[in-house]
């Protein structure tokens, strides 16, 4: 059978497949920049409760990241990832309180173990589409609350679960040696956090990432091009899934006790509000996202003002991302800054125009 | 060679394709017929889509029916559809090579393939441009050469001028007739531009609601009065 290969042996070298290198580099940078700040800086002048702030920043980027990759790349509308956090966490806990194991293993562990039941429980949950997965999602969700709170999270006691209601003395969970201090734990959260968008990253960038763009926009065209849609949507929940337990391992860490009461099921929902306003199709507005739901609540704390008010806000938020950026505050931002860049040279050309004027007038 | 036999669909009460029986031989071949023949069913049944009631389809004498849908890509069926689908989030390249990742042929080929299969349709734009930015005329062709890259045996093409001004028409009907001959494939056109049909199709196929009513060589198919008829309406020929 003849091919078309011999057509474009001319084009074979020097051709640009990726994009222009200035975009890159520029996102190259900014890492760079916020990664050094976030270890080298952040850590230096933040008062401990700040910190304390940053760490849950740290991990909710990561669950931010998972539901952006699901929402944003897939076009899948979870609306249980909350609760996946919490199934990370509980593993994480159960395994740091059984084991002597290494903290990196059990965050591995952690996350396999979220992954496989993420995917477990997303896999019939696949056939649904838009509101319907969206519904079904929230109804697990809602299912694991309830587990939660009656199995609670694990405080050292015996058994499978590790919990013992009648302990008076409650061990904190361990951090790993190198990083027992606020500080030195709130570096090991963000280099975890790097870590996971590096892999996600990676998915994006390679074959998966191309399936899922087309099954995104397109499941008909997906399925003409040979994707296996079905295994490329689950491979997207189990990706979603294992960060999100890594991140639970984290927050495990990062707390020293969890309690049930703290996973609350509307809290999923909350995370889709914040993820869709940062801006799901980017990796910066996952952290965006995060610094949204930990950050924001921490500072008005601070400042007195109640957390409530954020709901409204939230509320408020969506609506502006989704009538006027659909693509959230990392997309919109920048396209604002140059618009009042703009305006600003403007008047200042008119002022400059007609100080001559006024002069000449004088 | 494609053989179709009695293929029939039914979507309730609905019969889409009747019986259908039909051989398409090499090169392009032209498939045409009014609104609602049954045109894009019969691709859907042959894409997978669609689970045919009865009947049988023989592509180059496998059972391609047999085949889940995301296997028949691999096996070199490639198809465009009536509305373009090129994946806007991903740059030209990206949008080839995602068929030629999923059809089994060795990675170290993909970037020469990809290329070729950009220069073959004659895509305008560079191969790092993202799709969304691209013209009507430019997505199309990204459409086309996704279906092109690699191995295809089989490629089916949607109305694959529909929206485009004429002289974009010409060039892809120059693309079209060019495929069998590059790539070995056997072409099935289904369009309403008669001129592109004749200029790429030697034989042609007519479907009206759901049944072949004729086939052949494509001049002597378009002077067909039963043709005519189903294009035209009755009234028009007395």
């Amino acid at each position: 059978m003849a091919s078309l290969s011999g057509v474009a042996e001319r084009a074979r070298g020097g051709l640009r497949l990726r994009r222009p290198t200035g975009a890159s580099v520029r996102h190259g940078i900014a890492t760079v920049l916020a990664l050094a700040v976030a270890l080298a800086v952040l850590p230096q002048v933040l008062s401990l409760y700040y910190i304390d702030a940053m760490m849950q920043v740290a991990v909710y980027a990561i669950v931010a990241l998972g539901l952006g990759v699901l929402v944003g790349r897939v076009g899948l509308y979870s609306l249980g990832q909350a609760a996946v956090l919490a199934i990370g966490a509980w593993v994480a806990a159960r395994i740091l309180f059984a084991s002597s194991l290494p903290f990196p293993i059990v965050l591995l562990a952690a996350g396999a173990v979220t992954m496989v039941l993420g995917t477990l429980v997303g896999a019939p949950a696949l056939r649904m589409r838009g509101l319907y997965l969206a519904l079904i999602t929230l109804m697990l969700a809602g299912a694991i609350t309830v587990v939660l709170a009656t199995t609670n999270f694990p405080n050292g006691g015996h058994g499978f679960l590790g919990y013992n209601g009648s302990l008076l003395h409650i061990p904190p969970i361990r951090r790993p040696a190198i990083a027992t201090s606020d500080p030195a734990y709130f570096r090991y959260a963000v280099v975890v956090a790097a870590l996971m968008f590096l892999l996600v990253l990676v998915h994006l960038r390679t074959r998966p990432g191309r399936a899922w763009a087309a099954i995104r926009q397109s499941e008909p065209a997906a399925l003409a091009a040979g994707i296996n849609v079905t295994l490329y949507k689950l491979w997207a929940f189990a990706l979603a899934s294992f960060i999100t337990g890594v991140a639970g391992g984290v927050l495990a860490g990062a707390v020293h006790y969890l309690y049930s009461i703290d996973f609350q099921t509307q809290d999923s929902i909350t995370l889709l509000a914040v993820v869709l306003m940062g801006g799901a199709y980017s990796a910066w507005g996952a952290i965006v996202a995060a610094l949204l739901l930990e950050l924001l609540p921490a500072i008005l704390h601070n400042a007195g003002v109640s957390a409530d008010w954020l709901t409204i806000l939230f509320g408020v938020g969506v609506l502006g991302a989704l009538t006027t950026a659909p693509a959230g505050i990392v997309d919109q931002f920048p396209k604002d800054m140059a618009r009042l860049g703009r305006l600003l040279t403007r008047l200042a050309r008119q002022l400059g125009r007609r100080r001559p004027a006024l002069e000449r007038g004088r | 060679m494609i053989e179709v036999e009695e293929l029939t669909v039914r979507f309730g009460g609905v019969t889409s394709l009747d019986r259908m029986s039909v051989t398409f031989q090499s090169g392009t071949c032209g498939l045409i017929g009014p609104n609602g023949a049954g045109k894009t069913t019969f691709f859907n049944v042959l894409s997978g889509f669609v689970k045919p009631a009865a009947g049988v389809v023989r592509a180059f004498g496998e059972n391609l029916l047999a085949k889940p849908h995301y296997r028949r890509a691999r096996w070199g069926l490639r198809r465009t559809f009536q509305t373009e689908q090129a994946i806007e989030a991903l740059s030209v390249y990206d949008n080839v090579a995602l068929v030629h990742e999923h059809s089994g042929l060795p990675g170290r080929s993909r970037r020469r393939d990809v290329l070729a299969a950009v220069e073959f349709v004659g895509i305008r734009a560079e191969p790092h441009e993202r799709v969304g930015t691209l013209s009507a005329a430019d997505r199309r062709l990204v459409e086309l050469a996704r279906a092109v890259v690699g191995r295809p045996r089989l490629v089916l093409l949607d109305e694959p001028a529909a929206g485009l001004p004429d002289e974009e028409t010409e060039h892809l009907a120059g693309v079209i007739r060019r495929i069998p001959e590059q790539t070995g494939a056997l072409v099935i056109l289904v369009d309403h531009d008669m001129s592109l049909v004749q200029a790429c199709c030697a034989t042609t196929a007519v479907l009206d609601f759901g049944k072949l009513i004729a086939s052949g060589p494509t001049e002597t198919v378009l002077r067909d009065e039963q043709v005519m008829r189903a294009y035209l309406g009755a009234g028009e020929l007395v």
